[in-house]
Parts: structure tokens; C-alpha cells; sequence
């Protein structure tokens, strides 16, 4: 037991300290490894705990795909020379305390519902898909994922899709004056198009071009 | 202090919320830091819905942690999208050069 405590702490710690090293960071490329750190050590965390199919699926999808789409625009997007300008611009910093007052507020909330939550069996519903001790995390999710939740599962996908087609039609120029091959074009000529029969009378010559 | 229950996992959720919540508020650098935070506060809601799925022996609770992290990873190409976009056709990305409509 006491090592799964220093395990929590020491990945807690990492978490919430790359947490405030992503808000704080001056360079916007720093933020995204330190994003990155923290969703390592939450996978981490969500291994320790026995969800680790999740634990794994976060270190593919968040590290794997997310962080690097983030690395990737970051990086196309030349704001590297757009330095942090945290409390500099005294004019517009009056939404500073705002901002610390809500979040403060909804800190002390969570924690106040963490504190007065009590476990109470007759209110969970009688239907619950327990946790079984037999199969693994990944057997069990795959088993209620693609017979209760099959209808949500391909509503995500959809969303998905949609997702990756609204980013190509958003990100997608045409730019002019690029000569580019168009397969369309090429396997569409026809030989009445390419080539014109001339009668050519005899000592006259022909004159094309004109 | 070495019994680690569900308190500690949500206070740990309620902590990165915050941060997120603090990320969005007192930023004043470019847009995907804002980005970056609302993935944090989307983080943190995946730990609470895990850490109650494993106290409370239901798995449905994973079940939608893997749903969040479909919408999560769709909303972050649509963001990125849309700050390409507006990153072309505005020259900047920064929060605070960002108000055309004067808000």
C-alpha cells in the first residue's frame, strides 16, 4: 500500500506541476511538452488504478496524435517571436482578478463536494456493469462497448468523421498559378482534341498557329 | 497519508481543473495555450470519471471516458483548424490583437 502511495504522489506531483508549467511557460512549444508530461503521468496514474486500457488508449491518442497536431501547428505557425507577455500590458489586466476569483471559487467547490460526498448503494442504479475479476480491463470494455454503448461508439465515429472532413474543408486553399497534374484532365483527352487532319495541297505548305 | 482513496484522485482532478480554469483567464499569449487548457480541464474530468468507475465497481464510467477523449481529440483538430485559418487571414494569433467583434 505504501508504495502505490508514493507512486500517487510522485505522479500527482509531476501532473499538477506540468499543469502550471503549461499556463506558464513562456514558449508556447515548452507548453506543449510539458502537456505532453502530463498526460503521461496521468496514464500513468490511470494504470495504477486499473483502468489501463484508458491508461493506454490517453498515451496513444492524447501523446500520439493530439500533442503532436499541437507541436505540428505551433510549429507551422511562426508564434515563437510572439513572446509571453503575462502582467506587462496594464491597460486590459483588469480581468486578471476575475479570472483568479472564479477559479479560486471553483476549486473550493470540487473540494467541498470531494468532502461532503458520501457513498450511498440504494441510489446507484440496480443495472450497473460491475467490474468483473476475471477478465481484463480490455475484455470487459470491449464487451459492453460493442453491445450497450454500440450506438454511442458509432455516433463518435461519426463525430470523428465529420471532425477530420470540417478540418480538411477549413485548412484546404487552392492556390493559383501552381501547375499540378489533373488525372482527370490527362485520361479525359480524346484524339479528335489533340490532334486536328489537315489537307495539305500539294507545292502550297500548310500554316499552323494562326 | 499512505491510504490513498477516492478523495486524493479527485482532489487531484479539482486541482488540474483549476489550473485549466486559471490557463484560459490570465492568458495573454496566442490562442493554443487556451487550447491546451480546456484539454487540461477535459483531463481532469476523465480522472474523476475514472476514479469513480473503479470505486464504484461500474464501468460505465470508462465507457465515457473513452467517448471524452473522442470529442476531445476532434475538438482540438477543429480548434487547430480554425486558428490556421484565422492565423492566415489575420497575420496573429494573440489573444489580445484578436477583437474583431469588440468583445
Amino acid at each position: 500500500m505504501a508504495a502505490h502511495a508514493i507512486f500517487f504522489y510522485f505522479f500527482s506531483i509531476v501532473a499538477v506541476i506540468s499543469a502550471i508549467m503549461v499556463t506558464v511557460s513562456k514558449n508556447t512549444v515548452h507548453s506543449v511538452f510539458f502537456l505532453i508530461l502530463d498526460f503521461i503521468s496521468i496514464s500513468c496514474l490511470f494504470i495504477m488504478i486499473g483502468a489501463e486500457f484508458l491508461g493506454m488508449i490517453m498515451l496513444i491518442v492524447y501523446v500520439g496524435a493530439v500533442a503532436v497536431l499541437f507541436l505540428f501547428v505551433v510549429m507551422m505557425l511562426n508564434v515563437a517571436q510572439q513572446q509571453n507577455q503575462w502582467f506587462n500590458s496594464k491597460e486590459n489586466s483588469g480581468h486578471i482578478p476575475i479570472g483568479l476569483i472564479i477559479s479560486t471559487i471553483i476549486f473550493f467547490e470540487l473540494i467541498i463536494v470531494v468532502g461532503g460526498w458520501k457513498y450511498k448503494p440504494e441510489l446507484l442504479s440496480p443495472n450497473i456493469t460491475k467490474i468483473s475479476d476475471e477478465i481484463s480491463n480490455t475484455h470487459s470494455l470491449g464487451q459492453i462497448l460493442y453491445t450497450d454503448y454500440i450506438h454511442v461508439f458509432q455516433i463518435s465515429g461519426m463525430i470523428l468523421l465529420i471532425a477530420m472532413i470540417g478540418a480538411i474543408v477549413l485548412t484546404f486553399r487552392q492556390r493559383e498559378g501552381v501547375k499540378t497534374q489533373s488525372y482527370l484532365k490527362q485520361i479525359s483527352r480524346e484524339r479528335s482534341e489533340g490532334i486536328e487532319v489537315l489537307e495539305v495541297p500539294s507545292n502550297k505548305g500548310v500554316k499552323i498557329d494562326d | 497519508m499512505t491510504e490513498i482513496g477516492l478523495g486524493h484522485y479527485l482532489t487531484l482532478g479539482a486541482v488540474i481543473f483549476s489550473i485549466g480554469v486559471i490557463g484560459i483567464f490570465l492568458n495573454r499569449k496566442n490562442i493554443i495555450v487556451i487550447l491546451m487548457s480546456i484539454e487540461l480541464i477535459l483531463l481532469a474530468v476523465n480522472i474523476n470519471l475514472v476514479s469513480f468507475s473503479i470505486y464504484l465497481n461500474d464501468l460505465t464510467g470508462q465507457v465515457f471516458t473513452l467517448f471524452i477523449l473522442t470529442v476531445a481529440a476532434a475538438e482540438a483538430a477543429i480548434g487547430l483548424a480554425i486558428i490556421v485559418v484565422y492565423y492566415r487571414n489575420a497575420g496573429t494569433i494573440r489573444v489580445e490583437e484578436i477583437d474583431k467583434l469588440k468583445g
